[in-house]
């Protein structure tokens, strides 16, 4: 099942006549980690659940290489605050195999692995609400991971957590990319756009202000407002 | 070997039949069901009849609505004038008198309306209206509640005028009474539900015996041209064993503190 | 007050000694209202949790109706399903007037619209707080419907117990639809209502002593059998 290239055209996200994000036209590969970065209120967060299917185009079209109705079954979105079930760890993770039928044996080895994978290996049976911030987000990420995404949306992932969380949760995207999901993250920590991207789009005013490959961008950024925004000014 | 099968099955079949016993519903009044003769008579039918009667025990005007609905086999009840519309109205197939017993006047035992010494229902009556003494009414359309509308009529008394001494409940015999304690009242009873009551409190036994006060009690099958599905034949044998000896002699001999409280009329059925 | 010592009493002496007629009653009473409470909550919870989560032009005013229907008399329900059942009516031919199916049939109905609205609240709230994950993952109506009514049980329960709670009191439409037959309809509440009418005040407080011990016995057991009180953090 092949998703990628996905292309969107003219995409716009309308509320109340006012435009949140678009026009925007984007191509998108399936390799590596796109990172989103842009003020507050640019529609980073719009722009992600527009890719995803889970906010409603008011214009445009996205089109992958399959049907989106099939593409809809091969991603995963982290929301910046973790939504956890009222159920434990294990139940957590096992959700997303049970809704595809996964038989139970099978799901609970499979949740049991990525729990070691990402650090939560001795909290399986801890009801999942009572998890710290960064525990929960970890659980989060692993529960989007187990059904073995071909694309994974993260919104400002780490916006919540502490150093330490951080750097978990990086370490975690780090093995997924190279296991071939293709990452979609938008964050505010500038830091963490350097460490991770592979191609970045800059949003501002709810357009796709500049892109490139991570490199170009933060090295030789081409318009003044990625300039001013990469020194650390406020842009609008 | 034909005949054989039928045999086993006709077998079978009364076999089958003597296990379970019959099933009818009947509908009878509060009154009658307080009277507690039912806990006496319904042991002795079963015996007797193998037949189990369900009783509903409801006011008389729901146990004529029951009838014309289908919902039972055959009604008990004491109101004349409806049972014969009843019958007009060929809801039911006829009328059978069994048993009569009588109406009492209760009141507050100081009698504050001096009823003790009337000489006729209508008297009595007369003196409470007089009194404007507190009076409780079934007001439930009730065998009960006719026959004291049709005497205060006697007494040339139209209790549309009464002012709020006159109380209409509109509920059971029980609930009257309990309503009349609580007060207390005057109230026209029947003398079995008087005599079971539990919570008579201030409340005596004032006055009786005039005739005009007697109660007939009747039974009516419900009509099965109206309602094919009813039970005829089982509601024929309990009429059947209603208008008997056996039961004659069930009725007259079922006393409360000693007092008898039917008297058995019933001419045996045609 | 000799009353209601006396009923104590009585109630004392009736259960202990298992009183024939005393079983036979509250064993009836159970049975109508627990398969009552069976069927309402089939009835109600899908319904209450298809209501929260399906976005429909007449959804408020769904809810306004259901929350309203928590105040129908039940004498009223009583009233209507008696029209429906007895011979003259519509479904008149099954013969299920006077037993203790039809008084089922109007507990179920007096009930369900409690459960649904109790649940249905508790379910919208759950749903606000899994809305976006759930999308997220494309599941199906169904699954929706039963993750939510699963991590809500809790809830349900109580919205449940509330439904039992009606149940085994309500006298009104049972009296009407079952008809008080003794040995065949009579349950703990006509009995009372009986009693009353007959002015025996103690018998009918020990008769309700027994219902509200019946009650109690029952929820203990369910919050027990629930572990409701238990660690969670739900």
């Amino acid at each position: 099942m092949e998703l990628f290239p996905m292309q969107a055209r003219g995409i716009e996200s309308r509320r109340h006549g006012q435009v949140l994000v678009g026009p925007v036209d984007l191509r998108l590969e399936g390799q590596g980690a796109c990172v989103v970065i842009g003020p507050n209120g640019s529609g980073k967060t719009t722009l992600l659940r527009l890719l995803h299917g889970t906010a409603r185009l008011s214009a445009g079209r996205i089109d992958w290489a399959c049907s989106t109705e099939e593409a809809r079954h091969h991603q995963g979105f982290v929301f910046q605050r973790p939504v956890m079930l009222r159920r434990t760890v294990m139940e957590n993770l096992a959700f997303p195999l049970r809704l595809r039928k996964v038989p139970a044996g099978e799901a609970r080895a499979r949740a049991r692995d990525w729990a070691a994978r990402v650090g939560l290996a001795g909290m399986l049976e801890r009801p999942a609400p009572v998890l710290s911030g960064g525990e929960q987000q970890k659980l989060a990420l692993a529960r989007a991971l187990i059904s073995e995404p071909k694309v994974l949306f993260l919104d400002e992932p780490c916006a919540a957590l502490d150093g330490r969380a951080t750097r978990e949760i990086e370490e975690i995207l780090t093995a997924a990319k190279s296991n071939g999901t293709r990452l979609i993250l938008s964050t505010h920590d500038m830091g963490q756009a350097r460490r991770l991207a592979d191609d970045v789009l800059f949003l501002l005013g709810g357009r796709i202000h500049e892109s490139g490959p991570a490199e170009t961008f933060f090295n030789r950024p081409e318009t003044p407002q990625a300039r001013a925004f990469l020194r650390g000014d406020i842009v609008e | 070997m034909m005949k054989h099968f039928a045999v086993t099955l006709a077998a079978l079949a009364i076999g089958t039949a003597a296990q379970a016993a019959d099933v009818m519903k009947m509908a009878v009044t509060t009154s009658f069901n307080n009277s507690g003769l039912a806990d006496v008579l319904l042991p002795e039918i079963m015996k007797d009849l193998d037949l189990e009667v369900q009783l509903l025990v409801v006011g008389t005007g729901q146990a004529i609505k029951l009838g014309e609905a289908g919902d039972v086999d055959a009604i008990l009840v004491h109101s004349r004038k409806a049972e014969e519309a009843f019958v007009e109205g060929g809801y039911g197939t006829h009328r059978t008198e069994i048993m009569y017993n009588d109406f009492v006047f209760i009141g507050p035992a100081e009698d504050p309306a001096g009823i003790k010494d009337a000489d006729s229902a209508a008297m009595a009556l007369t003196e409470i209206a007089g009194a404007e003494a507190p009076f409780v009414s079934r007001g439930d359309d009730s065998g009960t509640h006719k026959k004291e509308l049709s005497l205060w009529k006697a007494a040339d008394l139209d209790p549309a005028g009464f002012g709020d001494w006159y109380k209409a409940v509109g509920a059971g015999m029980g609930a009257a009474l309990n309503t009349a304690s609580g007060i207390p009242a005057y109230i026209m009873s029947d003398r079995a539900s008087w005599l079971n009551f539990g919570n008579k409190g201030d409340l005596a036994l004032l006055y009786s015996g005039d005739p005009v006060l007697f109660n007939q009690y009747a039974y009516l099958p419900v009509n099965p041209e109206k309602h094919a599905h009813v039970k005829t034949e089982l509601a024929g044998k309990l009429e059947t064993w209603l208008t008997s000896e056996r039961a004659a002699e069930l009725i007259n001999d079922y006393k409360i503190n000693g007092e008898t409280l039917f008297v058995f009329n019933a001419k045996a059925a045609e | 007050m000799v009353d209601l010592w006396s009923g104590l009493a009585q109630a004392f002496w009736l259960v202990v000694t298992l009183d024939g007629e005393l079983v036979e009653i509250a064993l009836r009473s159970l049975r109508v209202t627990l398969s009552a409470l069976a069927v309402a909550c089939v009835i109600a919870l899908p319904l209450a949790a298809f209501v929260a989560v399906k976005r429909f032009r007449a959804r408020r005013f769904v809810i306004a109706i259901l929350n309203a229907l928590m105040g129908l008399p039940p004498v009223v329900v009583g009233l209507i399903v008696y029209v429906f059942l007895s011979r003259s009516g519509p479904l008149g031919v099954m013969g299920l007037l006077f037993t203790p199916t039809a008084m089922i049939i109007a507990q179920t109905i007096i009930i369900v619209p409690l459960i649904a609205s109790i649940a249905h609240q508790s379910i919208r709230d759950l749903w606000q707080e899994y809305h976006d994950l759930l999308i997220s993952m494309n599941v199906t109506q169904g699954q929706k419907i039963r993750t939510l009514l699963w991590d809500c049980r809790r809830a349900l329960l109580t919205a449940a117990l509330a439904g039992f709670g009606r149940a085994i009191g309500e006298v009104g439409a049972i009296m009407i639809v079952g008809g008080n037959i003794d040995h065949a309809t009579r349950v703990l509440t006509t009995a009372i209502a009986l009693e009353t009418g007959k002015g025996e005040f103690a018998l009918a407080l020990a008769l309700g002593f027994v219902l509200i011990g019946l009650a109690v016995a029952v929820n203990l057991a369910i919050h027990w059998l629930g572990r409701t009180e238990r660690e969670g953090a739900w």
